[in-house]
Parts: structure tokens; sequence; C-alpha cells
């Protein structure tokens, strides 16, 4: 059965007076969204929502019958931020089904690189996309109440950032001319730079390949990029109090803030960089290495760590139709019926998926997306789970806290939090800085998480180094181990693109790609309505949002809604469009004046 | 100022005759945002450089790019309104991902950008491109999707994709005479655009001369030598010295590098800051600045067809080799010819349910 995962606190819509609100696209993210809204402006609360999708590109069908070493270049393409996380979700997958285990240094070069993707995308999204949601001209538009608050308010941090009020904060996002916009986007071509010493280039990278990497390793290419890194470690010492600074601020001048954005505690990760001592590939021994990565696999839930086992996790996928634009394939041919465990597949499973488009009109009482509806079976409950990733970070934090397992003396978990240690820089002292469990999972603490976890990125981004560098005067070069292609085989990769979990599922039949399923982190959050009537996490975060912005219908901009869909960190290649409300109208306003809605 | 402070300098500074340009930058192609994306890592010169007037004689430049803009829903979309109606002269178009073909199907959208005030359902991205290239100062394609098709036109695709140049026809030129501008690379390699987009806004300040492009449309200075010309590993393959393994220091073009017969500097000037690339830092190079891109370089990692030959006669380098390259860059200049307009799908999938 389904579920309805959002927390009982609507009420009814058929009193209210609502109001359309329309944005069409949303900017500052990765693609075409949407948001179309119903406003009960007297209640201040988001009404409805509904989720939808620009654009549709066909992967799942142009890859069949291709050659399965190709699969990471084809797929890098999904995205064009965070590509070279599905490429690299690609040779897992490719590793798995080759039976190939790579060298040590390139399991390193590897994560150095994906550590390297996560502290640029995380950087350039919070403090240039997101950050503009909390700048001085959007502050100033939106809740001019808030800030002359914030001019009075001296921030807490100030002797470790440089900014002596909020406010001085929030001028500083103001996009291009803010100083900390202009340094924050320098910081992030910084991090390519170091991205393309070991993926060659960005966003899709040349130099990874199923078995390895062509990266040469060399003494000059590990000191080029830890010169690099110990810079952006001194700047996450000023970056991570200024941006506590700034949402600690939030819900001291809004009381309630806590609520934009919120839901219940649903959160998954697939685990993050391979420990190449453990990893070897096989599906039989998954459940060991993927609790040995970096960043631990899990489904949270309710603060509950369900499951760290990957095993558990791959098995549990479901993918489910119900609003979005396809044909099921219940009558589709089923390519796998058991895993190499001897565990039963489902027919909704990635492995057995069919994608048979039909391409149709926009109905929000019918189907009115390209996204399709990932859930997780929660075997203890039988509900299909519409796991969040929230944007990434608070998810891959929640899950490495609960479990317990990393500790490699930079980042450490504690059962309850996260701690990270960064070394003395030019100017700064050592920190250590300790992510805690929050009370909520919302749009605050999606964001705030983002920063943590750039420490994150960071302290394990020393650690490869060390790894590497030992590899390396040991004399063990090698980064490529040969492999030949199969005729039959199956595989699948479980990684953290930068917002959020990443699974690619490949069946190999003579020798060509027979199927293959992405599922990135924006369908997993963009999702519509499910055949059960469970709403996708935005829809459901959306929808019963306060509403804080002091501006009334005629020049209202949507603040509260825009942070609590930014926070998602959504990435539309994935495909999103955001569609809010199909209810009752009785009044109709676009905005800003483009235009009436019907 | 008193007079004799002004600086001599000043008379060779003159503002723009035109003193404001607008670029609109569609990302709602099938494509990946990839190559806005990479624009923001571009240095020579920067986004911030443009925007913010730090190169001399530029006209003052407005951007209206999905990715980066302040604006969202309507307040974004009214200047591709204003555009639409003339009233946001003048302008760049530039578009990025491939464009699909709406016309294969009886309903529904592939790619679409706002919504339709009147019918509601979506305005798809090929409608904007109707409007606004007749408006448009120049039109620029931004990355292989929007050039010439890219992966989202790859054999057996869905939706019928192409690049721009083939919905809009390969003589297609803007109002002011120019043909569209392609810059390709998949994505797009940073540098390289905004140097073009500088190039186009001297142009419009009076102070270039028509962009030189070659027959695939390709600024001429970018795009006129092979990954191989640029390569650091060449030596190697002078010395018919090659790579058996991933990860070796030797040319690759045994282990599937096409860089012989690839039109692009990438080896040369690196990806950013000189840094990364392809063949250099030990990628097989595999055609992505190509018209055809992927289809004509796949499987990627085997040899290319064309490779043994010239490096088995190596030693007799020279009439013959450059013959037989000029024959296989002629081939991988071309796209497959599934990529067209028209009602008919004929990339190899049969879709029965559209």
């Amino acid at each position: 059965m389904g579920t309805i995962t959002s927390a009982a606190k609507g009420t009814p819509t058929g009193s209210r007076k609502l109001v359309d609100m329309n944005w069409d696209p949303i900017t500052r993210i990765v693609g075409s969204l949407g948001i179309f809204t119903k406003i009960d402006f007297d209640n201040r609360q988001v009404a409805e929502c509904h989720s939808t999708s620009s654009i549709f590109r066909g992967y799942s069908i142009f890859m069949k019958g291709k050659d399965p070493r190709d699969a990471h270049f084809i797929t890098s393409r999904i995205c064009g931020i965070c590509g070279d996380n599905h490429a690299t979700c690609a040779t897992y997958a490719q590793n798995m089904a080759f039976g190939v285990r790579p060298p040590a240094m390139a399991e390193w070069i590897v994560n150095l690189g994906e550590a390297a993707e996560y502290m640029f995308d995380h950087n350039i999204f919070q403090d240039n996309l997101v950050g503009v949601d909390f700048c001085e001209q959007m502050v100033k538009e939106t809740n001019p109440g808030v800030y002359a608050k914030a001019e009075k308010t001296t921030a807490p941090g100030a002797n470790l950032h440089g900014y002596r009020t909020i406010a001085d904060i929030m001028k500083a996002l103001n996009p291009f001319v803010g100083s900390f916009y202009r340094e924050a986007l320098q910081m992030s071509r910084m991090t390519r730079e170091m991205f393309c010493l070991m993926e060659g280039r960005h966003v899709h990278p040349s130099t990874l390949y199923p078995g390895g990497v062509g990266t040469v390793p060399t003494v000059q290419l590990f000191t080029d990029y830890l010169v690099r890194l110990m810079k952006y470690v001194e700047f996450m010492k000023k970056v991570v109090p200024l941006h506590d600074d700034l949402f600690d601020f939030f819900y001291e001048a809004l009381p309630g803030y806590e609520k934009v954005g919120q839901r219940r505690v649903l959160l998954a990760c697939w685990g993050s960089f391979n420990n190449p001592a453990v990893c070897d590939y096989s599906y039989k021994k998954m459940t060991e290495w993927g609790r040995a990565m970096y960043v631990t696999p899990g489904v949270v839930v309710d603060d509950k760590l369900v499951t760290s086992d990957l095993v558990d996790i791959n098995l549990n996928i479901r993918i489910l139709l119900g609003s979005s634009y396809y044909d099921g394939w219940e009558n589709s041919e089923k390519f796998v019926q058991k895993d190499p465990l001897g565990n039963p597949v489902d027919q909704n499973h990635p492995w057995n998926q069919t994608t048979i488009p039909r391409p149709q009109k926009r109905d929000f009482g019918g189907k009115y997306t390209w996204v399709m509806s990932p859930r997780w079976l929660d075997k203890r409950t039988g509900d299909h789970l519409a796991l969040d990733t929230g944007g990434g970070p608070i998810a891959r934090l929640w899950a490495t806290a609960l479990a317990g397992l990393v500790d490699n003396g930079y980042v450490k978990s504690t059962g309850r939090s996260v701690k990270m240690y960064l070394p003395k820089t030019m100017s700064l002292p050592e920190v250590e800085f300790e992510w805690k469990i929050p009370k909520w999972s919302n749009a605050i603490e999606r964001d705030r998480a983002r920063t943590y976890f750039q420490v994150y990125a960071a302290s394990c981004a020393l650690y490869f180094v060390e790894q590497a560098l030992a590899e390396l005067h040991a004399g063990r070069t090698k980064t490529w181990s040969e492999f030949t292609v199969p005729q039959e085989a199956i595989g699948c990769g479980f990684h953290e693109a930068v917002r959020g979990v990443l699974s690619h599922h490949v069946v190999i039949r003579d020798g060509k790609i027979a199927n293959y399923h992405p599922y990135p982190p924006t369908p997993w959050n963009a999702n519509p309505r499910d055949v059960y009537g469970t709403p996708g996490p935005y829809e459901d975060a959306v929808q019963n949002t306060p509403i804080f912005e002091e501006n009334g219908p005629d020049k209202f901009k949507g603040i509260d809604i825009m942070r609590a869909v930014r926070s998602f960190d959504p990435c539309l290649p994935c495909g999103v469009h955001m569609y809010l409300g199909n209810g009752k109208v009785l009044e109709t306003h676009h905005s800003p004046m483009f235009g009436q809605h019907a | 100022m008193t007079p004799e402070a002004v600086p001599y300098g000043r008379k060779t500074q003159k503002p723009s005759p035109v003193p404001d340009i607008h670029i609109l930058w569609i990302t709602a192609g099938l494509g990946c945002d990839g190559d806005s994306v990479s624009i923001t890592a571009a240095t020579q010169p920067s986004i911030e450089d443009v925007l913010l007037g730090a190169i001399p004689g530029l006209p003052r430049v407005h951007l209206h790019n999905p990715v980066l803009a302040y604006e969202n829903g309507d307040d974004f979309l009214k200047f591709w309104y204003q555009a639409e109606q003339g009233k946001l002269e003048p302008f760049v178009l530039v578009v990025e991902g491939s464009i699909p073909n709406e016309k294969i199907k009886k309903q529904g959208y592939w790619a679409a950008l706002g919504t339709d005030p009147k019918s509601g359902q979506p305005i798809t991205t090929n409608e904007w491109i109707d409007r606004l290239t007749p408006k448009a100062l120049a039109v620029v394609a931004c990355g292989t999707c929007a050039t010439y098709g890219g992966i989202h036109a790859m054999q057996g695709n869905p939706t019928g994709a192409m690049g721009l140049a083939d919905y809009l026809g390969w003589g297609w030129k803007s109002k002011a005479g120019l043909p569209i501008v392609n810059v390709p690379g998949c994505p797009v390699q940073p540098d390289n655009f905004m140097e073009t987009l500088l190039y186009l806004l001297y142009q419009v300040a009076g102070l270039a001369p028509m962009i030189p492009l070659d027959d695939q449309l390709r600024p001429l200075w970018l795009f006129g030598k092979t990954v191989h010309d640029g390569c650091d590993r060449a030596g190697y393959y002078e010395q018919g010295d090659f790579a058996e393994v991933y990860g070796s220091p030797k040319c690759i073009v045994k282990l599937g590098c096409w860089g012989p017969v690839v039109n692009c500097n990438v080896p040369k000037r690196g990806w950013m800051a000189g840094i990364g690339g392809c063949p250099n830092v030990g990628g097989i190079c595999i055609g992505c600045t190509m018209p055809g891109f992927p289809d004509k370089f796949m499987p990627f990692m085997d040899e290319p067809p064309g490779a043994k030959v010239s490096a088995a006669a190596i030693s007799v380098y020279g009439k013959t080799i450059r013959t037989l390259r000029s024959f296989t860059n002629d081939t991988v200049n071309k796209e497959p010819k599934w990529r067209h307009t028209g009602t008919e799908l004929t990339t190899g999938y049969r879709p029965g349910t559209y």
C-alpha cells in the first residue's frame, strides 16, 4: 500500500480564498522549473502543490544496444553540474558488470575528483544561487522589517568571517556586486581546477574509465591539488560561521521559520567515496564495502536508521507511475528475476524497467510530468516511502552520523553528530566543526547542512591526498585494471550526486546494453503523486509552507516558497517542473504581470 | 577634473555606439545546462568581467540566463516577451541544448520554457526559437547539443533531436546578416565560449570585422586545428610510442583517442586556467566538438579505424597520412542523416505510443 508521507498539517481547502501565484521558470537552479501555487493569503499558507517536468530526452531508450563501455561517457551528459557523478556511478556499475577492481590509486584519484566536485558545486549553489534568496536586495524587497533588524543585529561570528552585522553579510551576497558572492564564484573556479586535475574536464570528465582512470599520478598532480585544497580549507573556516550566523538569524527574526519547507524526516543517502581496501565491486560483498564508504549509505525515517545495507537499499527501490507521461511496463520483459544473491527482483525495480514515453497534454487532474515516482519500499510497514535527499548534504550527514561507522582521522561519526577536522592554514589555526542532527528536516537545515558538507568533503580530501601520496611514494602508480566485457551480466552503481542519491542499473546481453536506468536525486525529490496518491517530496514540503513574506498578492515574490524549493538544490536536467495547485480558484493573479492563467 | 588632468588615453577610449545590449540565453533545449555552468568557470574573460564593464569599449551587457538570474518567473520571462515584441533591441540569442522535433507526435512536448497564458500548456523551446530568432542581432549555438545535436541526437533517440542549424537551415542569417555562430564542445570549453561572445560584442561595438567562421560555422581561430596538433603527447605519436594501458603518459591513440581528426583546441588550451583537458591528461578524445558526435566515434574505447594505418605508417609521415586523415575528418565533420526537420522520426526508434 501507499502512504501519505506529509505530516497531517493541512486544513480543508473548501472555504478558503485561494490565489493562483505562478513562477515559470524558477531561476538560479540548473534546468527549467516552474512553480504554480495556490496561496491562502488570509492564513498565510501555501495551499496546494503539484510538481512537473519540462524536458524529456530518453537516455534509457537511446542507450539500448550500445557498447556498455560507453555508458559513463554517455550518462555524464545527463547533468551539466554533476555529470561527473553520473560518470563515476556508471563506472561503478561497469566495474560490477565487468568484474573488475581498479587499483587503489585510481580510487583515491576518483575520490579526490568527487570531493572537489562537492566542494565546487555546493559552494556555487549555496553562495551564488541560493545565497541570492538571502541577499540584501531580496530581503529588502520581501521582508523590509527583517532587513531593518539585520542592520541592528551584530553577527556573532564577526571576528571569524569579518562581516560586522547580519545586514553586512546580506550585502556581501548581492549578485555580482557583493564581495562574498564574487569571492565564492572565484573559489568555485579553483575547486574546479582541483577537479580537472583528477578527472580532466569539468563537468564531463575525460579520464574516467571502467577499471580505473587515465590520470597520471605524479608528485606534481597531488601537490597542485593540495595547495588549492588548503586555500579552500581556509575559506571554509570563515564560511561556516558566516552561514551559521545568517541561518540562525532567520529563526530569530522570523519565529516559526522552521516550518518553511519542512517535511517528515524521510531521507535517503546511497553512500560516497569507496574504500579501495574493501571495495571489490562484487554484488555479493556489497553490504560490506557499502558500509566501508567514507559517506555511509542509509535510509533515515523519523530519525531512525532503517538500513545501511546497499543490498537492502537496492532491492527495495520501486519506480512507480501515476501522474507521469509513460505507459506501464507490467507486460514488458523482466530482465532480472533474481539478484546475484538469489533475492527476487521486482518488476518495478530499475533493472526491470522499460521506458515507454507517451507525450500528451499537461493535465493536473491526470498526467502532468515527465518525472516518474521513485519510492523505497519499507518492509516493516509495506509503505512506498517518498524519500527525499534534502539536496544531498543533510541526508549524507544524517545517515553517516547515525551509522557511527566513519572514523579516518579527519572525519568522525559519533552516532548523533559528525565531527570534522581542518588543520592550520596560512592565517587561521586548526578547527574542528561538528554537525549535529537538527530538530527538523526543513529549508534552513538543508541549507546549513550544505555548508557543513563542504567541510566534510574538504576533510575527506585531506585524507585522500595522504593515501594517494602513500601509494605514490610506495611506487604503486598503476591506475587501471584490464577487463573484458562479458556477453551476459548485470551491474549496479551507488553513489551520491552532489544533490543526493544516484544509482545506475545496467543489464548486458550479447555484449551490448539491453537495459540501463539511471536514477539521479531530482526524480526522488521532484516527482509527482504516485499511483497510491502519495505526493513527491517537493509537493509535500511546499504544501502548507507558511508565508512570511511581507508583500501582499500585488508584489508577492514567493520568497519563502523559493527558499523551500531551492533548499533541495533542484537540478532540472534530471527533469522537473513544479506545479502547485489545482483547487478552487476564486482569484487569479500572475506574478508579476504577464498574461492570465486561465 | 581639470582639463590637463584628463589622461591622454581618454582619446583612445570611445563609448560603444551601441550603449546597451541584452543577451537572452535559452537553456531549455534538450541539454544538461552544462554550458551555462561551464561559462561560470571562464576567466578569459570571466562573466563578471563582461557584466561589470571590466573590458574597454564594450556596450553595457545585460545577461538573462536562467541559471544566474536574480528574477524568477514572469519577472524573468518579461525580457523574452519584450524581445519577441521588438522592445529589447539589440539582443544576442544564445541557444543551449539540442532542438527536439515536436512534429513527430500528435500532442505534448519534449522541451519547454514557461507556460502559455492562454492555453495553460507549456511553451515549447522550438516556439521560442521561432519567435526570437527573427528579432536577434546574432544567434549563438552554445555547446555540441545546440550546434549539431550531440548526445541527445544519438541513433535510436525518441525525440528526433537536431542542431540549431539543422532546425533553422544552414544558410540562415540574422537580420544583421550574421550566420549562426556555433561554439561546440560537450560541454563548451569555458574560455572558448566567452572569447567568442566577447568577439561578437566587439563586432557590435564596431571594433571588429565579421567573425571568421568555417563551413561548420565554428570560429576559425578556435577550431582550425586538430586535437593532435595541440597535444603535448604528439611527440610519442611521432616516435610511434603508444600507450597500451590507461594511465600511461604516452600517446593514447590506440586506446580510443580520435585526436588526429577532431577540430578542437582543448589540449593546447587546457580546460580551465591551463589545467586539465583530454588526451594531454590521459582522457581519450571522443570527438565531442564534432558534427558526427557521438555516433561516428562509438564505441569510444576502441581504436579509431584510421589510427592503425597512420600509426603504422608513421615513418613515412607525409602526404598519404594527411590524405587519409582529411578523408576521416570530412566524415566526422558531417552529422548523421537522421537529424532533420519534418514529421518523420528516422533515428531507428519506433514508438508505439505517439
